[in-house]
């Protein structure tokens, strides 16, 4: 492997290709445009061997092509974020229907109104039940890491679902960061060719996408159900082969630091993690016992690993970048539903840098204190807010 | 004649579906994957258990089937599988000149090495015969319903040929199911180009358009016999051929025995609209050189 210091959408450009996709859509969105560009530099210059790479007309289209291409045994692979995954989400609920293990990244960022094409995580949230496998990650190595694992958790037999690699916008897919890039005999050591128990064939022909009436179609949903749990397991396998083939071990569905002895156990996703992760250990040098779970997987999500780390604190603070408007922030959502009845904690929500807002290390110190300290209610809040007024109300 | 498309489907008695359709799989011998958006041909015959397909078949949305065709094109080019066979789609005209012409124009733009086929029943004739942008003027559609003030559908019958034909793919035909050994022959000849090729065929709905079950034909072929549905065919971008009328009818013989139209013959702005459709006709055969 050779360490270069690389922009997150050429990490996971690069990791792309040496899964050899077979069929590769482009439409481009900020800030997710220079992914596909780079995979457009690799196609003009040979790079992608086997490979059709298409220019679609919008991301419904791109998801759609994809979806074909899948469904007759191609590996493939697109990128979105934000206004185009939301246009995407009617095909991408109906490739999660027909099983199809389409890989994306997701460049997260904000939806509109207002438009912003900065990061938060309200464009994937909003694909939370469509039975697409989520995983966030926290910097670019990890991100670059995701591509081949996806790909083999996606393509298992047992799963056989769409799979979504989230990276913040901007702030991953942007940054300048260090990355070991992987090696082509790796990678091909590691994920076989694509071959898939079903797929459009002339040699032996096959309906996709029947309609289902009301006495049958209650099985699919069971079906679907049932690949998401069994996919716990396949990405715990997957994850423990990665971290035995490349040393780099990110951990199973969530990953913890100080978590032990820890009281307050502070929660969160995507590249927020590092800057939380810093905080918690300066506290712990305060001599608080923090400790911080980061969640990796969020669709599945890890149930069970919550519950037993989460078994004997006294307080939970979730650090959010989405709100389930009317309500409170997903992860919290979720959260609570996997504790009940498991754990008696105070949960703290705290939905912080909504659109690209600044996330200051004083703030997070502040949220976390102050959960400690009782110096807040239980629930959800907005933090980083300005004063201003309400005009239509 | 193989199943490609075998009987058990659920079409309605006088459909003219399965006739476009077996006839299609005919001429290509059943070496194809097939494309379906939603409507009347995927519900009569994609039933989970009950497909009534021969041939590889995909169902996605509504609006995305030449989409889904381009991704096929794609994947059997990156595997290296061109040779399995030709990649179709069957659309209605709601999925292919409404909702899903985005998808379309993003196929031909790309001229993947899709036959795109509109089976054109002017209306949204699964959900009961709401209007689509092919739906001619006149027509009372349950969305476009004759009222007091208002004779059925107002505005033409949208060109999709001409919107085919802009995007410069080399191949562009009509065709109507009362003619079987031309569509068979136009499919056939379509496949002889690479890249995208469309085929409009007018395929009479019994339930919307109010026809009884054994004059789908004879419908189909008087659309034709009118000049009000052209039958012609572009390679290339330049017309080929058309099919001749011996002696043109006038409209109100197509009009009269339909019950989407028969409005038309005693509302107050019925006369209006039947001399819009024969003047619709008239520019028709003139610009088509339609008659013998």
């Amino acid at each position: 492997m050779v360490r270069k210091v690389v922009r997150g959408f050429y990490a996971v450009a690069y990791a792309v290709k040496l899964c050899r996709p077979s069929v590769i859509c482009a439409y481009p969105i900020t800030p997710q445009t220079e992914i596909v560009e780079n995979l457009a530099a690799m196609y003009a210059n040979g790079e992608l061997e086997n490979c059709q790479y298409i220019t679609a007309e919008s991301e419904f289209g791109a998801a759609s092509i994809l979806v074909g291409a899948s469904a007759t045994g191609a590996r493939t692979f697109t990128a979105t974020c934000s206004q185009g995954l939301i246009l995407m989400s009617e095909v991408l609920w109906n490739a999660a229907g027909m099983r199809l293990p389409i890989v994306m990244v997701i460049a997260n960022r904000s939806l509109s109104a207002p438009l912003s094409i900065w990061n938060d995580h309200q464009d994937s949230m909003a694909m939370r039940d469509a039975c697409i496998i989520q995983v966030y990650v926290e910097n670019n190595q990890e991100a670059h890491d995701m591509i081949p694992q996806a790909y083999k958790i996606a393509e298992n037999k047992e799963v056989m679902l769409p799979f979504m690699v989230c990276m913040d916008g901007y702030k991953l897919t942007h940054a300048y960061e260090p990355v070991d890039l992987l090696e082509q005999g790796m990678v091909d050591s590691f994920l076989p060719p694509y071959n898939p128990p079903i797929k459009l064939t002339t040699k032996d022909p096959l309906t996709f996408g029947c309609y289902a009436p009301p006495h049958c179609y209650m099985e699919f949903r069971v079906v679907m159900q049932r690949a998401m749990m069994r996919a716990k397991k396949v990405m715990e396998e997957v994850f423990k082969e990665w971290a035995e083939l490349t040393g780099r071990n990110w951990g199973g569905l969530i990953a913890t630091d100080y978590m032990d002895d820890a009281e307050t156990a502070v929660v969160a996703m995507g590249s927020v993690v590092g800057l939380v992760r810093e905080v918690v250990e300066e506290m712990r040098k305060d001599g608080k016992k923090v400790g911080l779970v980061k969640i990796r997987s969020f669709r599945p999500f890890p149930t069970e690993e919550l519950r037993k780390v989460m078994k004997d604190v006294e307080n939970i603070v979730v650090f959010e970048r989405a709100v389930s408007f009317g309500h409170e922030g997903p992860v919290a959502i979720d959260l609570k539903s996997a504790l009940f009845g498991h754990c008696n904690a105070k949960v703290y929500s705290f939905a912080v840098g909504l659109g690209g807002r600044d996330i200051p290390r004083d703030l997070i110190r502040k949220c976390i204190n102050n959960a400690i300290e009782g110096k807040v209610d239980e629930g959800f809040h907005f933090e980083g807010v300005k004063e201003f007024e309400e005009v239509i109300i | 004649m193989k199943f490609f498309f075998s009987s058990g489907h659920g079409a309605c008695p006088g459909c003219s579906l399965p006739i476009a359709v077996k006839n299609v799989l005919y001429a290509l011998e059943g070496k194809c994957f097939v494309v379906n958006p939603t409507g009347c041909l995927e519900i009569i015959s994609s039933q989970y258990d009950r497909s009534a397909w021969g041939v590889p078949y995909i169902h996605s949305v509504f609006e995305n089937a030449a989409a889904v065709a381009a991704g096929i094109d794609a994947a059997l080019k990156a595997l290296g599988r061109k040779d399995e066979g030709h990649v179709v789609v069957f659309a209605g005209d709601g999925a292919t000149a409404d909702i899903g012409v985005g998808c379309l124009s993003g196929m031909f733009d790309r001229n993947h090495d899709v036959l795109y086929i509109c089976l054109d029943n002017e209306a949204y004739q699964n959900t009961g015969n709401q209007q689509s942008g092919l739906t001619p003027p006149g027509s009372n559609t349950t969305t476009t319903p004759a009222g007091k003030i208002l004779p059925g559908k107002i505005g033409r019958k949208k060109d999709m040929v001409a919107f085919a034909l802009a995007h410069k793919i080399p191949y562009v035909a009509t065709a109507s199911v009362a003619y079987p050994t031309d569509i068979r022959r136009k499919v056939k000849r379509a496949v002889e180009f690479e890249g995208a090729k469309y085929i409009q065929i007018l395929c009479p709905c019994v339930t919307g358009w109010g026809i009884n079950s054994n004059e789908t034909i004879k419908v189909a072929k008087l659309a034709v016999e009118t000049a009000l549905y052209p039958i012609v065919e572009y390679e290339n971008g330049e017309l080929v051929r058309v099919r001749k009328i011996k002696e043109r009818k006038p409209v109100e013989e197509y009009l009269k025995i339909q019950r989407r139209f028969r409005h038309l013959f005693k509302h107050p702005k019925g006369k209006e609209i039947i001399e819009e459709l024969q003047r619709i006709a008239d520019e028709n055969a003139k610009r088509f050189g339609l008659d013998e």
